[in-house]
């Protein structure tokens, strides 16, 4: 199977006043086409910081980042804006969706920054509403959605660059339970569909969507494992 | 990104903050408005001078005991000059050798004309001169005819009316052979000069032209200095001629060799370059108003981009995770920073050239757009836009993607 993400050897140092924080060290993963990976962990543990390098919104102090053959580690500020917009489709906690402009124009950002034509990007962007069933909200602002829906935007927006990765941050931290459980179905949906899915997440109720769960506890993988649960319907190399 | 795209962007983020936008606007409304109103102004004034001064003859210039325009308190040398007398005129007229035709003129302002009952305005004005006037001044007859030399000897009491005093007097009644009171005075109407129309705020229509003889004998030379208007033969001749007229005259009126001439000359371009020169300080004094402002309204659009950018990180950090690059913010805040100068640009210029053609009109000038300084206007717009603007646009550029994100 096709290797998406190589992580070898990460190590992330933060220079805080005279000492220097080690929030990685030496983190190796390894995530394959079509895997739907949860990254677990509690707060401290390093967890987020190894999500802005997977995200390339940042970048590790030494150790390899290989993102679809492209050694991103070694990237500057331009390059890693540019893999962001191709490779990388994010779904945030808060959604994170420009509140001045509907959900239409929201989707279609992601194109306008990587340079396509109007109508096509207009095209594509309508294609991913209606894959998130939101056919009927495109003209909506975000403040004129539910939350659900609101990440529902997000997902399509995270989706409409078919990027190699969808990475996303407790996608259903500021949903209620049942909402939280509809988003879950849709992702679930978009790995059954062929997308990478990559979910971080400290809530086990969440984490046990994915079919491989990787712990991060102070800065080291602690462990990384098939989900016993999911192990039936796919199979997983773990190396 | 296209910049049409940004364009709009910029216009919807300027509507969101309406009223700070307007006051940021201001600044530069007021600079550029400054600059366009008195542009236009002193543009529309020229443009009235300069027809108001080719109604001179051409080849002609003047002979008067003051400047024409003057700056500044007068000085006593100038108020100490003696007033040009008929008798000079005509001695001048005798000796002088090169010139085409020599024009003798006195005035009496604001008196009043009567036909009958009917009465005009006290503001019409006599003119007492000779028929070389005509020539000179570039006038001609419409109907009857101007008075001849000899009338002028024999101080006839004839006169030549203008069109505004027949439309005041003689609605419907052929004026010429009439009897018209200018002042009180009797005179017979022989002849209607041609409309002159208007120039420089004031019309030539309402004169009347007597001989000077009968005018001199009318309302005396007591505090009357005579024009003299000189006809050169020719453009070749023009500078000999005022060569000519000058060094007789200056021994007709006894200038001692060495000392400066007791009166002036002036011609249609020494008169416009003492406009010029004129203007020029109030091109100077709103080029500095206008850039004291601009200064100022820059300011003004720094701080508010600076505003906007620290309201707009999580914008700005949504916008980078998901692939603009560092450029496209820059020129996202940049193009928002020209478009807020280029509105207020746009509402000072249009306010500046109504304003200066209203106060144009208002003295009669013609209507009239400074192109120029449109341009400038807007280059100078654009310029302040992207001089105050940089700043805060490269740091929202520099924005780290991720403290932005977290940024509530």
């Amino acid at each position: 199977m096709e290797t998406v993400i190589e992580l070898k050897n990460i190590y992330k140092t933060y220079v805080m006043g005279s000492e220097d924080l080690t929030v990685l060290k030496g983190v190796d993963v390894t995530i394959h086409m079509n895997e739907y990976v949860a990254i677990m962990g509690p707060s401290g543990s390093g967890k987020s910081t190894l999500m802005n390098i997977i995200g390339c919104l940042d970048t590790p102090t030494s150790g390899d980042y290989i993102l679809r053959g492209q050694n991103v580690s070694e990237m500057d500020d331009q390059e890693l804006a540019e893999v962001r917009n191709k490779d990388i489709g994010f779904v945030f906690q808060t959604f994170n969706l420009l509140a001045r402009i509907d959900a239409l124009r929201n989707v279609e950002l992601p194109l306008v920054y990587s340079g396509m034509g109007k109508e096509e990007r207009l095209e594509k962007a309508e294609n991913a509403l209606i894959n998130v069933g939101l056919e009927d909200r495109m003209t909506h602002k975000p403040n004129e959605l539910s939350g659900g829906q609101r990440q529902r935007v997000a997902i399509a927006r995270a989706l409409v660059n078919n990027p190699a990765i969808i990475l996303a941050d407790e996608p259903t931290g500021n949903l209620d339970t049942r909402t939280g459980e509809e988003i879950m179905a849709l992702f679930e949906t978009l790995h059954e569909n062929g997308n990478t899915i990559i979910l971080v997440t400290h809530e086990e109720d969440i984490a046990k969507h994915a079919h491989r769960i990787i712990k991060i506890r102070d800065g080291e993988i602690e462990s990384d494992m098939i989900n016993p649960s999911k192990v039936k319907k796919t199979a997983v190399p773990v190396e | 990104m296209g910049y049409f795209e940004n364009i709009l962007l910029a216009l919807n983020s300027l509507r969101t903050n309406k009223l700070r936008a307007i006051l940021t606007l201001l600044g530069i409304v007021i600079g550029v408005f400054s600059i366009i109103a008195i542009m236009t102004l002193l543009n529309a004034l020229q443009a009235g001078i300069d027809t108001g001064l080719s109604q001179l003859g051409s080849n002609t210039f003047q002979i008067q005991k003051f400047p024409a325009i003057q700056f500044g308190p007068g000085n006593s040398k100038l108020r100490n000059r003696p007033d040009i007398t008929y008798d000079e005129g005509v001695r001048l007229k005798e000796r002088a050798t090169v010139y085409k035709y020599m024009s003798l003129e006195f005035y009496e302002f604001a008196k009043t004309f009567k036909y009958e009952s009917e009465s005009t305005n006290p503001n019409f004005t006599i003119g007492g001169v000779i028929p070389d006037f005509l020539p000179c001044n570039d006038f001609s007859i419409q109907e009857g005819r101007f008075f001849t030399e000899t009338e002028v000897f024999s101080a006839s009491p004839v006169c030549v009316i203008g069109l505004e005093t027949v439309d005041k007097l003689f609605k419907n009644i052929n004026p010429i052979g009439k009897q018209i009171l200018l002042d009180g005075r009797q005179f017979t109407i022989i002849g209607i000069y041609a409309s002159k129309g208007a120039g420089f705020g004031q019309t030539q229509d309402n004169y009347a032209f007597v001989p000077i003889t009968r005018f001199l004998q009318a309302w005396g030379s007591r505090e009357k200095s005579c024009n003299i208007a000189i006809q050169a033969p020719s453009k070749e001749t023009y500078n000999e001629c005022q060569e000519n007229v000058i060094s007789v005259f200056r021994v007709i009126r006894k200038v001692k060799p060495g000392e400066a001439d007791n009166f002036e000359i002036y011609s249609n371009e020494s008169l416009m370059g003492t406009v010029n020169s004129f203007t020029q300080y109030f091109k100077y004094g709103a080029g500095v108003i206008s850039f004291i402002s601009l200064l100022a309204a820059g300011v003004g659009i720094m701080n508010i981009m600076l505003v906007s950018v620290t309201e707009r990180t999580k914008e700005i950090g949504i916008r980078k995770a998901i692939g603009a690059k560092n450029v496209v913010i820059l020129r996202q805040f940049l193009i928002e920073a020209v478009t807020l100068c280029l509105i207020g640009g746009i509402i000072g210029i249009v306010l500046g050239i109504a304003v200066g053609n209203a106060v144009g009109i208002f003295l009669n000038s013609p209507v009239v757009i400074p192109y120029d300084w449109v341009l400038i206007g807007l280059v100078v717009c654009s310029a302040v836009g992207i001089g105050f603007g940089m700043y805060p646009a490269y740091k929202a550029a520099q924005l780290n993607p991720i403290d932005a994100l977290r940024y509530e």
